[in-house]
């Protein structure tokens, strides 16, 4: 498995897992993509959402998945993911753009409008992108979430920003 | 000599739990712990923990560590701090040193019906060229350096280990504003969450399996300048001639912890060597009693584990206490018991518990 030797998981290994949302899904509009494909005792998504779209079937160490017609890609469980391995992706933002949004931890927090670098789950700048919200409230207990917008293409390789250094 | 009830041992999450327990049943319950807040290492975790969402999971361990210290308060757990059971002598005799940072240390003897030792773990350290140069230390270390005092240990940091421990300071390193250039795992697969060195990979910090350290360069004055990493081989030595050179002035070491069993060994209990839990610990019944009755163990002295393992052993041994102290009915209690022991099995499924499910089984089976 590349996540155990290189740390990150490859896509074609996350296409394999159950509740990888379908290309027609992807394609209807925003939609959680829940990247988390080892057993381990852990269950907070499946309450942080609303709509019952997360489901851990059997014991607590069960991988989650999508249940892709009840998510509404309301992204309220990527804060509330201890692992921070949930990101919503908007492949419809817009023409030939995508957005994606994700947990971020770190100072100085990006501005809406600021230019960005993308990154992949590599961690190495894919492409650049555009802040289109930073989401810090009390309910995401200091675990911002930002969003930000991509070439459509790249919806399912970025997953984050090179950290901003402070000046 | 002064007697007590019970008396806590560690006021981490094991010995916090374990107190709350025994005292809202109403024991009268003495906690102890050497350092200046109670708390142990939760006040360092600011992470979200995983864990059941019907457990105070997705809540971050610094928070977890102020809701228990106001429960420890409600329920009138005696807290002494800056403390430290130096001794644990037949019969439940606990020799205690207390104001451990002023000239007036004053020593104690204390006769307790009940003992809980939740003294933690330690971490281990591994030996190479230059390993005691300044900037050379535990994962632990620098975390309570960034996470407790505020104090950046280094610029430029090379992590070796990617347990849990090592992903998860390595993350915060990077929150606290430092550079980690890598983290390297001498064996051929990451220890640790996949999500946890995801979240690391994705912010730029590479792990380097098949690797470890052989040397660390620099002199005592200046402390670490230089860190000399190497494959290694299936038999986890050196491959010589593909040394590479980091320039890091912090080397950080996250190689598995060890508990903290010397009180229990002092006292008699009967103590084995289990690997997958950390070393030498003493045994346990399924109410967290060692061989020695009366005397408890939890947390991470009863087998290295994680925060919500602890939590769980330590409310058993508090239940336990309580009802042998008459303070519940073994009906009730036993209920209790085994609530927490369902909840406990589950944190012990999937390919990171089942080696401890089954070490624990084991030491369970030896008692009966």
């Amino acid at each position: 498995m590349a996540l155990l030797k290189n740390g990150y998981i490859s896509l074609s290994e996350l296409k394999n897992e159950k509740g990888y949302p379908s290309e027609e899904r992807f394609n209807e509009g925003p939609v959680a993509v829940i990247e988390c494909i080892q057993e381990i005792p852990c269950n907070p998504c499946v309450e942080a959402c609303d709509f019952g779209a997360i489901e851990i079937e059997g014991p607590i160490t069960d991988k989650p998945k999508i249940i892709e017609d009840k998510c509404i890609g309301c992204g309220k469980c990527i804060a509330k993911c201890p692992g921070l391995a949930i990101f919503v992706v908007d492949k419809t933002h817009s023409e030939s753009f995508a957005s994606v949004s994700f947990p971020y931890e770190f100072l100085p927090l990006p501005d809406k409008g600021m230019e960005v670098e993308a990154v992949n789950r590599e961690g190495k700048v894919v492409c650049q992108g555009e802040v289109i919200r930073v989401i810090n409230n009390k309910e995401f207990d200091r675990t911002p979430v930002v969003t930000i917008k991509i070439p459509e293409d790249k919806f399912d390789v970025v997953r984050g920003i090179k950290r901003r250094k402070e000046k | 000599m002064i007697k007590r009830e019970a008396v806590v041992i560690g006021a981490g999450p094991a010995g916090l739990s374990a107190a709350i327990e025994a005292a809202k049943r109403d024991a009268d319950v003495l906690l102890i712990d050497e350092s200046l807040k109670a708390g142990g290492q939760l006040f360092k975790q600011i992470h979200k923990f995983f864990g059941s969402s019907a457990h105070r999971s997705g809540i971050r361990g610094i928070d977890i560590g102020k809701e228990l210290l106001e429960e420890a308060k409600k329920y009138g757990v005696e807290i002494w701090l800056n403390c430290v059971a130096t001794g644990l002598f037949k019969e439940k005799k606990i020799a205690v040193e207390k104001s451990l940072d002023n000239q007036n240390k004053t020593a104690e003897i204390i006769k307790a019906e009940k003992i809980v030792i939740a003294t933690g773990a330690s971490e281990n350290a591994i030996a190479f060229e230059g390993w005691t140069l300044p900037g050379v230390m535990g994962a632990g270390a620098a975390q309570t350096m960034a996470n407790i005092h505020n104090v950046l240990p280094g610029e430029k940091i090379l992590m070796i280990g990617s347990g849990n421990v090592g992903l998860i300071v390595s993350y915060q390193l990077l929150q606290a504003g430092a550079e980690v250039v890598g983290v390297l795992e001498a064996a051929p697969e990451i220890g640790g969450y996949g999500v946890h060195a995801a979240k690391i990979v994705r912010a730029g910090v590479p792990i380097h399996t098949s690797t470890t350290i052989v040397e660390a360069r620099g002199d005592e004055k200046n402390g670490v300048k230089e860190a000399v990493v190497c494959d290694v081989d299936d038999c986890w030595q050196p491959i010589k001639g593909q040394e590479k050179i980091y320039e890091v002035d912090t080397i950080t070491i996250a190689a598995g912890l060890k508990p903290l069993m010397e009180l229990a060994r002092m006292h008699g209990c009967r103590c084995d060597f289990i690997p997958q839990l950390g070393g030498w610990l003493p045994l346990h019944d399924k109410n967290m009693e060692t061989t020695y009755p009366g005397i408890y163990v939890a947390g991470d002295s009863a087998g290295v584990e994680e925060a919500n393992t602890a939590l769980e052993e330590g409310r058993l041994a508090g239940v336990a206490i309580a009802e042998s102290l008459g303070y519940i009915h073994s009906n009730k209690a036993s209920s209790i018991k085994n609530e927490i022991w369902n909840r406990v099995d589950g944190l012990r499924l999937g390919p990171f518990g089942e080696s401890r499910l089954e070490a624990k089984e084991k030491i369970i089976k030896t008692f009966q």
